[in-house]
């Protein structure tokens, strides 16, 4: 895979999230309570609403348009409603964090 | 043939010891006693009567002359011993008179512990200890100048409230985070700190005094951390330490104190030691009664009653301090194998503790109400298992029947006339009368017709056990709504508790409540972090990520993911110079629409997230400031142009709108908060369906409250008419705190007040003038850490992380 570096895991607030720009759109990297570190398309499968503004509790994520609750780690939506956001690998090394493009390749080719 | 018995001191220990004497052995010794002080023996306790000018000193006399007199005892006034031969069994006084004894009582007391910081010895500096004490503050304190009493323990709050009653300025300085951290817990010792404030003393914790400066006397006592408090007279009541250097010197064993054993016999046969300066068991005492049964002890050792014996007692304190009432007793630290049972009534003031383990008392915090304290004292004392009463044992004695002590049993068996809801003064007989004669089957019915559990909510339990006696198996007590699926308690129970032990983070309150989630969700996250601002202003640290987007950002999110901005306009009223700024902040970002608002502002919608802060920029330039239109807080006022343009106009609404504005802007309130304010009763600015709305009339201003017009549509209720735009303020301002402190999360002003009750609102707000001052009060403090605008912070940097993104990746393979 093509990891590219996104900066390092301080620069997200703890329950927090931040937006990555790339030619598809945002990515929403995610840091939750216990420093897991998750990345999401920043866009609801709802309304398209953007996660990444979201708050942020256990490992999900509640839209801010609608409340709907999306978990990070499957990218689906939790509860009664349906519907599913596709999900980015992302590593870390030490502090430091990446995405892998290639998924973001192979979908825009 | 008569023994000697000589008696160094003359405090309360050997005054007890000596009345104890007197009717057990009476004659079998002719007794002699030396008094450093040039007085008779008085009641030490009642210093503090004394310095507050409630009592005179010959009121405190415990033996007046005549008694010592009547006994045939010699008493030699203000000499002080300075020796003690044993080998020839003498005694020397100062002033050289030499006394030989066959016993020895030594009840020299304890001498106040004095911090040795620079200055500690110019002029102006004092203990407190005895009557020359008192009367040189009283002196001081005719100066009406300041004083700083060092030590915020017992001595030191009763000199300071009693300096304050002879008319000085009086500041406490206290090395720990709270007061009389070895007597109360840090809630009680919160209350206390506040019911001081209140009185109008100053109180420092966490002060370090290092040095008391002057020129040839008392100017200024200076801290660790720089601060400097003028001061004419320093008071230092930090500490008391047991005066064993007379026996030290004449070879009696001494460690904290002179070493004796339980019959208060020292390793020197013939010589006694009682009282502070007396080590027992490895214990020293300071409070009266531990030292009254080692009188008892010595005088029947005396007597030759040789199995008399000192027993280890804990003592509950008691603060002397008019109006201000406090208990404490025993052991009262947290503790894996220690329950705790609390209950505390915010609007009464009182707060109470018991500390359980093993099913037993082993500590007691009693605040603002100790009647039951001597029942506690006692069931700790013969380690009564209060397993079968544990339930109702906080409500104290009289609530504990017979026999059957399960709580359904003991609620049943209370008197219709038993007071259940403190707050509103409800008893049994109305709320069961309520229940069956207006057909109640939810707590939330009952609150809203009796009051009963509608104010602090401490009495819900007993009200919900009194609809399950009433309605049977009907009432179903779990119909509280859970605040949400993380948390089995409903919002009040959680405001509640978040008071009751003090929690004062979002990770605290999760634990002490046992939420079954690890970091909460959407919903209970943005409510604990208002209930946490709301209750803690000065210590609470608001977690941005637990609040919504909007809040976050300082702007409204709309549907396509941009914001809209809305600066506040005082009162509705603008001008060219803002218009035109609008105007070119709208032309530079490209801002796709202009709106002007219901609440009448200019809204600018379709904002990038990351133009905010030069959006903001711009703005401020212009001298605007967020309009908090996002807020659950306190939104717009809206006024019409008022006595000073209309002609039918009574007061001046505009001015009045902008004032209220000015004061609350920045506060944050359960939910959003909408007020208005109309010059006449034809009511232009809509007033009559707002949160809070203000109708002017010719004899004043006509206060409504808890109008809507959303979902819902209701017009207002009156609160009252008041007079004056000052009285019209604090009324509007002290709604707004009650709301604050009562209100549930996302619960507008007209929905809460629908559960309390309109009535009980204008009680507390029109009615109880002390009540409506302190809410008022409260409001203004939370101000001080509220009122910071959000857009200049942003522009000046803060959370620089929002508003831009992490980074931009895969465009340059994209271009290829």
């Amino acid at each position: 895979m093509n990891w590219i570096a996104i900066g390092t895991l301080s620069d997200i607030p703890r329950r927090g999230a931040r937006c990555v720009a790339t030619p598809q759109g945002k990515i929403a990297v995610f840091r939750t309570a216990d420093d897991a570190v998750f990345a999401i398309e920043d866009h609801c499968p709802h309304k398209g609403g953007p996660l990444s503004q979201g708050i942020i509790h256990g490992a999900a994520v509640t839209c801010p348009l609608h409340n709907w609750v999306i978990s990070l780690e499957t990218g689906k939506a939790l509860g009664a409603d349906e519907g599913a956001v596709r999900t980015i690998p992302v590593k870390r090394e030490g502090e430091r964090l990446f995405i892998a493009l290639e998924a973001l390749a192979s979908r825009a080719a | 043939m008569t023994e000697k018995l000589v008696i160094i001191g003359n405090g309360m220990a050997p005054g007890r010891m000596l009345e104890h004497l007197l009717e057990q052995a009476p004659g079998r010794y002719a007794v002699t006693i030396f008094n450093a002080e040039p007085r008779v023996n008085y009641d030490r306790i009642m210093l503090s009567p004394v310095l507050s000018g409630e009592k005179a000193y010959e009121e405190i006399i415990i033996h007046g002359d005549g008694w010592y007199i009547k006994h045939g005892i010699t008493l030699y006034k203000g000499h002080k011993i300075v020796a003690i031969d044993r080998t020839a069994k003498t005694i020397t006084s100062d002033h050289g008179v030499t006394e030989p004894y066959d016993k020895l009582v030594i009840a020299t007391g304890s001498v106040p512990f004095i911090i040795p910081v620079p200055g500690h010895n110019l002029p102006g500096v004092l203990t407190y200890r005895d009557l020359d004490d008192v009367q040189a503050m009283m002196l001081a304190a005719q100066s009406r100048a300041k004083a700083v009493v060092i030590g915020g323990g017992l001595l030191g709050l009763e000199a300071a409230a009693g300096l304050n009653a002879q008319g000085m300025d009086v500041t406490v300085l206290h090395v720990m985070p709270t007061l009389m951290e070895r007597q109360l817990d840090p809630a009680a010792g919160y209350l206390l700190q506040r019911a001081v404030e209140e009185r109008g003393i100053k109180v420092i914790t966490k002060a370090n005094t290092q040095a008391i400066t002057g020129n040839g006397k008392v100017e200024q006592v200076e801290l660790a951390d720089g601060t400097i408090i003028p001061a004419t007279l320093v008071v230092m009541a930090v500490g008391i330490r047991p005066n064993a250097a007379l026996a030290k010197d004449a070879g009696v064993a001494v460690n904290r104190g002179i070493v004796v054993d339980a019959g208060m016999r020292s390793n020197d046969p013939d010589i006694f030691a009682l009282g502070e300066c007396a080590e027992v068991g490895g214990m020293v005492y300071g409070l009266v009664a531990p030292l009254y049964e080692m009188a008892r002890v010595a005088a029947h050792q005396l007597a030759g009653d040789e199995t008399a014996a000192f027993v280890h007692m804990d003592t509950p304190t008691k603060l002397k301090v008019t109006g201000i009432d406090l208990f404490s007793l025993g052991d009262f630290a947290d503790g894996d194998d220690r329950q705790e049972i609390v209950l505390r009534d915010a609007s009464a003031g009182v707060y109470k503790r018991l500390v359980l383990k093993d099913d037993r008392i082993i500590g007691t915090v009693l605040y603002g109400e100790t009647s039951d304290g001597a029942w506690f004292n006692d069931l700790k004392k013969k380690q009564t298992d209060i397993s079968q009463m544990r339930d109702t044992l906080i409500f104290g004695q009289s609530y504990q029947g017979g026999t059957p002590l399960d709580p359904m049993a003991a609620v049943a068996a209370l008197p219709d006339d038993a007071e259940i809801c403190g707050c509103n003064g409800v008893c049994k007989g109305k709320i069961t009368g309520a229940i069956t004669g207006k057909g109640l089957t939810s707590l939330d019915d009952v609150r809203a017709h009796t009051k009963a559990s509608a104010s602090c909510g401490s009495c819900t339990g007993l009200v919900e056990k009194l609809m399950v006696l009433t309605l049977g198996d009907t009432y179903n007590p779990a119909a509280v709504q859970p605040m949400c699926s993380c948390t089995t308690f409903g919002h009040d129970e959680v405001r509640r508790l978040i008071k009751a032990k003090a929690l004062k983070t979002i990770p605290a309150v999760m634990q002490e409540l046992e939420w079954k989630t690890s970091c909460g969700c959407a919903k209970c996250r943005p409510a604990l972090n208002y209930y946490l601002v709301c209750d803690w202003p000065d210590d609470y640290a608001d977690d941005y990520q637990s609040r919504f987007i909007n809040e976050r950002v300082h702007a409204n999110i709309q549907k396509d993911g941009t914001y809209s901005v809305v600066p506040r306009m005082w009162g509705g009223v603008t001008n060219a110079a803002e218009l035109r700024a609008i105007a070119d902040v709208v032309d530079k970002f490209e801002i796709p629409m202009v709106k002007v608002t219901g609440g009448q502002r200019i809204d600018m919608l379709g904002i990038r997230k990351e133009d905010l802060p030069a959006v903001w920029a711009d703005l401020g330039q212009a001298g605007f400031v967020s309009g908090h239109a996002y807020a659950k807080g306190l939104r717009t006022v809206k006024t019409c142009v008022g006595s000073d343009w209309c002609r039918f106009g009574t007061q001046d609404s505009t001015g009045l709108g902008i004032r209220i504005e000015k004061f609350m802007w920045g506060s944050w309130t359960p939910a959003k908060v909408k007020m208005a304010v109309s010059g006449c009763p034809r009511n232009c600015a809509e007033a009559t369906c707002k949160d809070v709305g203000v109708i002017c009339v010719d004899s004043g201003y006509e206060i409504h409250f808890a109008g809507a017009a959303g979902l819902d549509i209701k017009g207002t209720e009156v609160l009252g008419l008041v007079r004056t735009e000052d009285e019209a303020l604090e009324h509007i301002v002290a709604l707004t705190q009650m709301y604050r402190e009562q209100g549930r999360y996302l619960e507008r002003i007209y929905k809460w007040a629908k559960r309390i009750g309109i009535a009980e609102v204008k009680r507390q707000i029109m009615d109880d003038g002390e009540k409506r001052r302190a809410y008022y009060e409260r409001f203004v403090f939370s101000q001080k850490f509220a009122q910071v605008d959000p857009w200049s912070e942003r522009v000046s940097g803060k959370d620089k992380h929002e508003f831009r993104p992490m980074a931009s990746v895969g465009f340059a393979q994209a271009a290829e």
